[in-house]
């Protein structure tokens, strides 16, 4: 059997699994919590459900995984990327904004 | 800086300044510069990215505020209507900026097969945020990535995400509903997760 033919065979029992498990959403139910998941703005009862997709599925694992850690780098590499700057603002700029309200 | 005029940038509330600004007081416009024009450069800056333009948007802002001050309204405080003011002038010289290429977000949205499964390749090697931001090369390419949505879905990334704005306050400044907010959200983080791929996985190194 080749692995294209396996995976399919896997994916089809996946979304039988999904269809007839009470309490059980499919991947794209859970692409729609996610936000609110992450937020901590989803009710007890779905973050229940939500959790429970997480556990069966290890796509979505992956993918909340790797969308977290997106949020984290770009984060990080924005706060890395802004340079200092003076708490006073620079007399410059203050005078160039009063030379411009005179104006 | 006279002892008067120290005790002005301090004690004065915003509402009084702004009402003194109102009755053409110089010495009370330049306190408000003061005052806020640091942050607002701040704020200026983590948009652009470039100081000479995040003074310039500070420069607008307060232009855009004196002019308009008279329709000020109390309710809200005089930060935040100053904050607006400044990321609208940023998202706005941004825009005007040089034609930037721009992804097609519905080419970076997540897949699914027809069982409404996720298709998601595994995730073997992963590189650490530390590594990324290690590195001046990767830093470099996680910004252009950035730069790569679309306009409307970069602004919401930068404010929520980057500003740390709240929904609501995204909402207000971007003249959008809360909903639309939280939607445009996930897509661009969804979109920029998709951009940022290869480089998270190692690949290439």
């Amino acid at each position: 059997m080749t692995t294209s033919l396996m995976s399919r065979m896997m994916r089809n029992a996946k979304g039988i699994m999904f269809r007839n498990i009470p309490m059980m959403i499919n991947c794209r139910d859970f692409e729609n919590f996610m936000i609110d998941y992450i937020e901590g703005s989803l009710p007890k009862r779905q973050v229940r459900v939500f959790e429970f997709h997480l556990k069966l599925c290890r796509e979505c694992g992956d993918y909340l995984a790797a969308y977290r850690r997106t949020i984290e780098v770009s984060k990080r590499v924005f706060a890395d990327a802004d340079a200092p700057v003076p708490d006073d603002v620079p007399e410059d700029l203050v005078r160039a904004i009063l030379d411009a309200r005179a104006r | 800086m006279s002892e008067a005029r120290r005790k002005q940038l301090t004690d004065d509330s915003d509402g009084e300044l702004v009402d003194r600004v109102l009755a053409h007081s110089e010495s009370a416009a330049e306190t408000l510069v003061r005052r806020h024009g640091g942050w607002m450069l701040r704020v200026a800056l983590s948009i652009t990215r470039d100081r000479a333009l995040a003074e310039d948007c500070v420069q607008d802002a307060f232009a855009n505020g004196f002019s308009r001050l008279a329709g000020f309204e109390r309710r809200s405080g005089f930060k935040t209507w100053l904050n607006r003011i400044v990321v609208n002038a940023a998202l706005m010289k941004l825009r005007g900026r040089r034609a930037r290429k721009e992804s097609d977000l519905e080419t970076l949205l997540p897949s699914f097969d027809a069982n409404e499964c996720r298709i998601e390749e595994p995730w073997r090697r992963v590189l650490t945020p530390e590594q990324i931001v290690g590195s001046e090369r990767l830093r470099t390419l996680v910004l252009q990535k950035v730069d790569e949505l679309p306009e409307s879905y970069r602004s919401v990334l930068l404010l929520r995400d980057i500003e740390e704005m709240t929904t609501a306050e995204v909402a207000e400044t971007l003249g959008m509903s809360p909903v639309n907010v939280k939607v445009r959200l996930h897509r661009a983080r969804a979109a920029l997760k998709r951009l940022l791929e290869p480089l998270m996985r190692g690949e290439g190194q």
